[in-house]
Formats: C-alpha cells, structure tokens, sequence
C-alpha cells in the first residue's frame, strides 16, 4: 500500500531534479536576478509598511486598533485569493493531473490521496501569498518588536490560514464536478473567479478607502474607535489570525485565536476527507467525460473571411486558427475581464485626481500629469502583453511539429503572431491615452506628443514581448496564465520598463521646451533640440521593434522538438 | 525520392544519429527498423525538417532540404507518433488549416478534406471539438492531414499506433496504392509483421548506425538466417533477448 511518503515523492523528486537541471544550465544567474528582484520587492512592501506602522505605533490608543484594522484587511484579502486559487487549483491536481491515472489505478489508501493532493493544491496555490506575508509579518515584528519567538507564532497562525481555503475550495471544487464535468467545471470556475476578482477590485478602488482612513469623516472619535474596535468579520480565520498576531503583539496574548484556527483546520481536514472518500470515485469518473462537443466554426470563417483578400492563405489560416483558439479557451478570453476591469479603474484614477477639484489647476502641472502619464500606460500595456503576447510563441510548442515540417515560413508565423497580438493592443493604448488626454484637457501638442508616443511604444512593447516569448519558451506549460511568470516574463518587463524610462527621459527635453515657453507666453518654436529629441524616440522604438522581432525569428529557427 | 548523406546528430557528447547514408527510391515503401532509442525517431524528424542534424545533407526529391526548405517540406506529409494537434479546433478546421500552411484552399480543399474524413470515418466528427476525440481517431485526423495537400512522399513515424484493425488495414491499403501510383513512404515501426509484408525494402538502425540494408531476402543473405521471419533477423542483428531470459524474468 503506497503511503503518504510514497505517494509524495514523485513531486518532490521532479521539484529537486528541475532545480538540478536549472543548476547545471547555468541557471546561477537566472537564479541571483530573480533573488534580487523578489528582494527588491519584499524590501518596497516591508519599507512601505514599516513606515506605516511606525506612524501607527506613534499614535496613542487608536493606533493598535488601525494596525489590528489593517492586519485584519490584508490576511482577508489574502483568504479571499487563496479560496479563488484553491478553487481552480483542486481541478487540476485531483481530477486532471497526469498522474491520477496511476494512483487511482494502484492501491493507494483513499486517506493519503486526499491528503497528498490537499497538499499539492495547496503548495500550488499558496507559495504566492507565503511569500507575499513575509515582509508584511516582518515589519509588525520589528514595529511591534515581537522577538524571534513571534517568528514560530506567525508559522503557527498562518499554517491553519493556509489550510482552511485549500480544504473549502478542494471540498466546493469536489460537489461542483460531481454536478458538472471536470472540463465545464474548469470553464465555469475561470470565468467566476476572474468576475469575482475583478468585481473585487472594482469595488475596492471605487468605494475610495482612502477616504474611510480620515477620522475627519466621522462625527467624533469615539465613533471612530468604536468602528475601529468592531472586529469586521468576527467568524472568519482572518480575523482569528489578527487576533492572535496582535495580542502577541500588544499583550495579553489571547489563546483563543490559534486554538480556533487550529481546531478548524482540523475538524475541516477530517471532514474534507470523509467527503472525498464519499464523492470523488464519482466525480472522478465523470471528470473524464469531454467538454464541448460541436462549434460554430461557419461563424468565424464569415467574419474573418475579409481577412483573405489581404493576406496570403498561410497568414490567413493563422490569425484565423490563433483568434479561433484564444476565444474557445475560457482561461484565455477570460483574461479579458480582468483587462476591463483595469481599463476602468485606470481612466476611473485619471478623473479622481484632484485637478479640477475647486480653483484653476495651472495648465503646467496638468500637461506634466498628461506626460508622465505616458509612463504608466506603457506599463499597463506592457503588463497586457506579457499576459497576452508573451506565450504566443509557448502556446504553440506542442504542435510545433506540424509547423517546422511544412512550408511554412517562419517570418510569417511571427508576423502573424506579431500584428494579432500588436492591432488589439494597439487600439487599446490609443483609448486609454486618448481618454485620458480629454479628461486632463490637454493642449493639442501634448495630445500629438502622446499619441504618437504611445503608437511607437506599443509597436515596440508587442515586439519586445513576442521576441522575449520566443527566446525563453515555456513549451511544458499547458495553463498559459503561468507563462508570463516565468524568467522570461521578469525579463521582458525589465527591458520594457528600461524603455519606457528611456523615452520618457529623452522627451522630456522637448516637452519641457514647450511648456517654458507656453509658460511663459511665447511662440512655441520647433528647434533642433526638438526635432532631435522626438528622432530619438523614434529610432529607439524602431530598434526595440525589429531586433527582438529578428531575435526571435533566429531563435525559433533553432528550436528543436 | 529521399537521399540521406552522413546524416549526424549529436546531443552534446551522445551520438543519437552517426553518418547514416541511405536512399529511398521513388514508388517504393521503406521500412525503418530498430530497437527503442536506437535513433529512428530523431532520423525520420531530421528529414521532416523538425530536428537540424549536426552535420551531413538530406534531399527530398531534388531540392536540399537544409538549403531549400520550402520547396523540399512542400514535397512531404509527415506524421509523427504522438499526435498533439490544436484541441480546440474541429477536425474541418485542422485539415483547412494544414492545407493553408502548404499555401491551398478553395472548394478543392474542401472536397479534400470531406474525402479523408469520409475515407477516415470521421465525417460525424468533422465539426467537434478535437479535444474530445480518442486517440486513434487524433491519430487517423493527423494521416488525414499528412495527405490533404497530396505530397509525392510520406514520412510515417509508428504509424500503427492507437488504430483499430479496420483504420490499420486501410492505412495498408492507402500506402500501398500511395506507392503503387509512384509516391515514396519511409515508415518506421515495431509491427514486424507489418513491415515484413508491406514494404518493398528496409534499413535497420542501432546505436544510430545503419547495420543492414536491402530487401527481407538480401537482409536473410547477409546473416545467414536461412528462411527465418523478420523477427528472427531483427532480434539477430540487434542483440534481442532470447526467449529462456524473458521467461525467467517473467517467473521472478
């Protein structure tokens, strides 16, 4: 009978080797940059944070109560993702992993399955968040000075944190595939939980928390104390969590939050099982009936049929094929809500800035608004790419096959793949900048500087993602969500970054030429510096667009499957 | 049709193809034989243009496959051996999108592609999802799709595979009329018997070298073998277990 160990060790040997093979690849400098980055992040969260609590811990009687407030926000956001991660994660890892066939099929006890899967669900799902808690924990301990012991206490309180979502969303993922197919479920559950978390942060950004932090809006203090000291969600592991955090932290340590959060873990870990010893044969069995059966096809070949007067039948056939299989993948269109929902809060952030509220804005400060944002925009639309873009080159790896052993060539592909991803973005980036230009009221040469800055940016950020796609491929990964995280994914928003950086630094010079003399009520003369600023631009966005593109192509000619 | 000159490939200091030199004759139906792992797999990719060799040449027809790319893959349908194909498109838009890579489409592609599916028995499934076909019926879409632009040779790796006996004797039957009508099949498999009735002549590969060349009598020439089945030569030339050590294994 295979045991809990056994049943485990492929994971953990596979986790091993990889690293091994990273090792030896010369993976060390991949390695040092990744370190350094997370470092650099988890620095900007712990110093962002430190500061905060220091302010905190310097107010008297209210400030533990908004340091609890806001240990108390952070670990109920973090229990809302997990319980969406855990959700889609339980499908994969016990009803579509390659590996279920074999333990199903050999004598392993149902008990250690379950648990072996729980654990796998929930290594998968949480690393992230584990990660994410590290600096936020380490700055109340060292505001707080908690000591070293606070560090076993954290592990203690967040352990149980970690398992209650991975249960519940395990046990929900279970009762729904015993109604529906694995595949429909997996369909559903995307499209819920992109709804869901978009809803989420639309809600958030809306209701302007910002504004509930200012005690000015409450009649008196002691309303405000009295709100403070309401625990927000008294049933939720969450608000046990803080508890125990903060008693430790402020004293007198109160034992009633670890032992709820324990006993639970506990109660929902037995119940779990007994669950899926009851329903997962079946689900399992039905997890194995196919998803959708027949499509419209005759309804994408009308509407992209305009599309062969243009282009040769090779080119056509694939920005048919790619559009046909981006909208028939829920984890693909799916991505397009979140995108929605980014839209809106960004042009939502635009009209909430405080220009126009009460006396005239100098038109100095709007035009430097409307510049930098440029900026952001770039990074919004790199951030669209990597998600978008970037695995375009991946996603075709296992049919790669089929493309190397026909005539096609591949500029084509690439400049198929290339102007797909390139034309959405394209029309997305002139909306935002457009958008956001009416809403400052900007200047028609400012307008021009933008739009024409954005055209050349996103032609280059397209590029760059695709020919970073394609020099570090993910071939293995069938979830193209996890594509953009990878090495390859750090390393184009880098150079993007170091682009936008780029521009923006060398226009600024004509910009700032413009405004002095706007400012100043003189002609606005276009001289040398002007012209040789904005040719600038131009060429470094021309290059940043072909040499990645030509890289790429040299890579994929190099491919080897 | 199919000349292969010093044909090497190395991965590192692993020699998995070492200067194979072969050539398939128009109108004929080649077997390409070996044990697991012996290099039939990286040779038949090499010459579907998939895999770059280290060193050595490969001619489909007239044109050098490394110098003139498209011209020589325009001549070849390849299938491998494990068929990964879009899982969401239909089988239709699989065979249309084969027949756009090798620049054709039109009414006549759609004839095409209802003849395959017909001859396939596939017609019902033309507008489904390939994400719920089983694994012969992906295997019979990916011959389907091999053949829609009608190439002058096929390259076939295991082709056997996941195939009910209806599919596999049909498959029989197109290579043979293939090749009866002047096409080239270059055919790897482990069927023994398959080959030794289907094909014309056969190559057999080891440690990624050619070790015996020619027809089922010329190979029973070079070794001696008398009247023997093409197992028996096949097990002789590769050093197979024999039959008492299986069995003792089996008795563990």
């Amino acid at each position: 009978m295979g045991s809990l160990a056994h049943v485990l060790a492929p994971k953990w040997r596979t986790a091993r080797a990889r690293l091994r093979q990273e090792r030896q690849a010369g993976g060390r400098g991949k390695l040092a940059l990744l370190a350094v980055v997370a470092l650099a992040f988890w620095l900007a969260v712990f110093g962002v944070l430190y500061r905060i609590l220091a302010y905190f811990r310097g107010v008297e009687e209210i400030g533990p109560l908004l340091a609890g407030k806001l240990l108390g926000l952070v670990l109920l956001s973090f229990l809302s993702i997990l319980l969406l991660s855990n959700l889609i994660t339980a499908l994969s890892s016990f009803f579509l992993a390659k590996d279920l066939d074999l333990l199903v099929s050999a004598p392993v006890d149902r008990l250690h399955l379950y648990l072996a899967k729980l654990g796998e669900t929930l290594v998968h799902s949480s690393w992230m968040v584990a990660l994410m808690s590290v600096p936020i924990f380490a700055a109340y301990g060292v505001v707080y000075r908690g000591g070293w012991a606070f560090v076993p206490l954290v592990v203690a309180v967040f352990l149980p944190l970690v398992v209650v979502p991975a249960v519940i969303g395990s046990a929900t993922t279970l009762v729904l595939v015993n109604v529906f197919p694995a595949r429909r479920t997996r369909d559903l559950l995307s499209v819920v939980t992109i709804a869901a978390a978009g809803l989420l942060i639309l809600m958030f950004r809306v209701i302007r928390p910002e504004q509930l932090a200012r005690p000015e809006g409450f009649r008196n203090l002691l309303d405000f104390i009295t709100v403070l000291r309401t625990p927000t969600t008294p049933f939720l592991p969450s608000e046990w969590a803080t508890r125990a955090v903060m008693s430790y932290l402020i004293g007198p340590f109160d034992w009633l939050g670890p032992a709820l959060l324990w006993s639970t873990a506990g109660v929902l870990v037995v119940g779990g099982a007994g669950l899926h010893a009851r329903l997962y044969p079946g689900g399992y069995t039905k997890a194995q009936e196919g998803a959708e059966r027949f499509v419209h096809g005759w309804i994408w070949q009308a509407l992209l049929a305009p599309l062969g007067r243009v282009f040769s039948v090779a080119k056509r056939e694939f920005i048919v094929k790619d559009i046909k299989l981006f909208f028939r993948d829920t984890t693909q269109w799916s991505q397009l809500i979140l995108l929605g929902v980014l839209v809106v809060i960004y042009l939502f952030n635009i009209r909430a800035l405080p220009l126009f509220s009460g006396e005239q804005v100098p038109f100095y400060f709007v035009s430097l608004v409307a510049f930098l944002n440029l900026g952001l925009a770039g990074f919004v639309l790199a951030s669209i790419a990597a998600r978008f873009i970037f695995p375009m080159v991946s996603l075709e790896g296992h049919q790669m096959w089929l493309l190397r052993s026909s005539p096609l060539d591949l500029r084509a592909l690439l400049w198929s793949k290339y102007w797909t991803g390139t034309v959405p973005l394209l029309v997305l980036a002139l909306v935002i900048t457009a958008f956001t230009n009416l809403l400052l009221k900007t200047t028609p040469f400012m307008m021009a500087v933008a739009v024409g800055t954005i055209i050349l940016l996103t032609l280059a950020i397209g590029a760059l993602a695709l020919g970073f796609g394609a020099v570090y491929p993910q071939f293995e990964t069938e979830n193209a969500a996890q594509i953009p995280t990878s090495f390859g994914g750090l390393v184009f928003m880098m150079s993007t970054i170091v682009l936008l950086a780029a521009v923006i630094v060398i226009e600024a010079v004509p910009v700032y030429q413009y405004l002095q003399a706007v400012y100043r009520g003189q002609p606005v003369v276009l001289n040398w510096r002007m012209y040789a600023a904005f040719a600038a631009v131009v060429l470094i966005c021309a290059a940043a667009t072909i040499v990645p593109l030509r890289v790429g192509l040299r890579r994929m000619e190099q491919f080897e499957f | 049709m199919i000349r292969l000159e010093g044909l090497t490939k190395r991965y590192g200091t692993f020699v998995a193809v070492d200067q194979i030199a072969l050539h398939v004759p128009r109108g004929q139906l080649f077997g390409f034989l070996g044990p697991n792992g012996a290099g039939k797999t990286t040779t038949l990719r090499m010459i579907a243009g998939i895999l770059r060799p280290t060193a050595g040449r490969i001619w489909l027809g007239d044109d050098d496959l490394l110098a003139h790319p498209m011209e020589a893959k325009a001549r070849l349908g390849f299938i491998p051996d494990r068929p990964f194909v879009y899982e969401k498109l239909t089988g239709g838009e699989f065979l249309r999108f084969v027949a756009g890579l090798y620049g054709q489409d039109g009414g006549a592609v759609e004839r095409r592609i209802d003849q395959l599916l017909d001859v396939f028995e596939l017609t019902t499934w033309k507008d489904e999802l390939i994400e719920s076909y089983s694994h012969g019926m992906r295997q019979k879409l990916i011959i389907s799709s091999a053949l829609v632009h009608r190439p002058e040779l096929i390259v076939v790796d295991e082709p056997m595979v996941g195939l009910d006996p209806r599919a596999a004797r049909l498959l029989k039957d197109i290579f043979r009329q293939f090749v009866g009508r002047g096409g080239t099949v270059l055919m790897s498999t482990h069927t023994l018997e398959v080959a030794e009735a289907m094909c014309d002549r056969i190559a057999i590969i080891q440690s990624g070298r050619i070790v015996a060349e020619g027809t089922i009598a010329d190979l029973r020439e070079q070794t001696r073998a008398g009247n023997a089945s093409l197992e028996d030569l096949f097990l002789r030339l590769t050093g197979g277990s024999s039959g008492r050590e299986l069995a003792a294994i089996l008795g563990d």
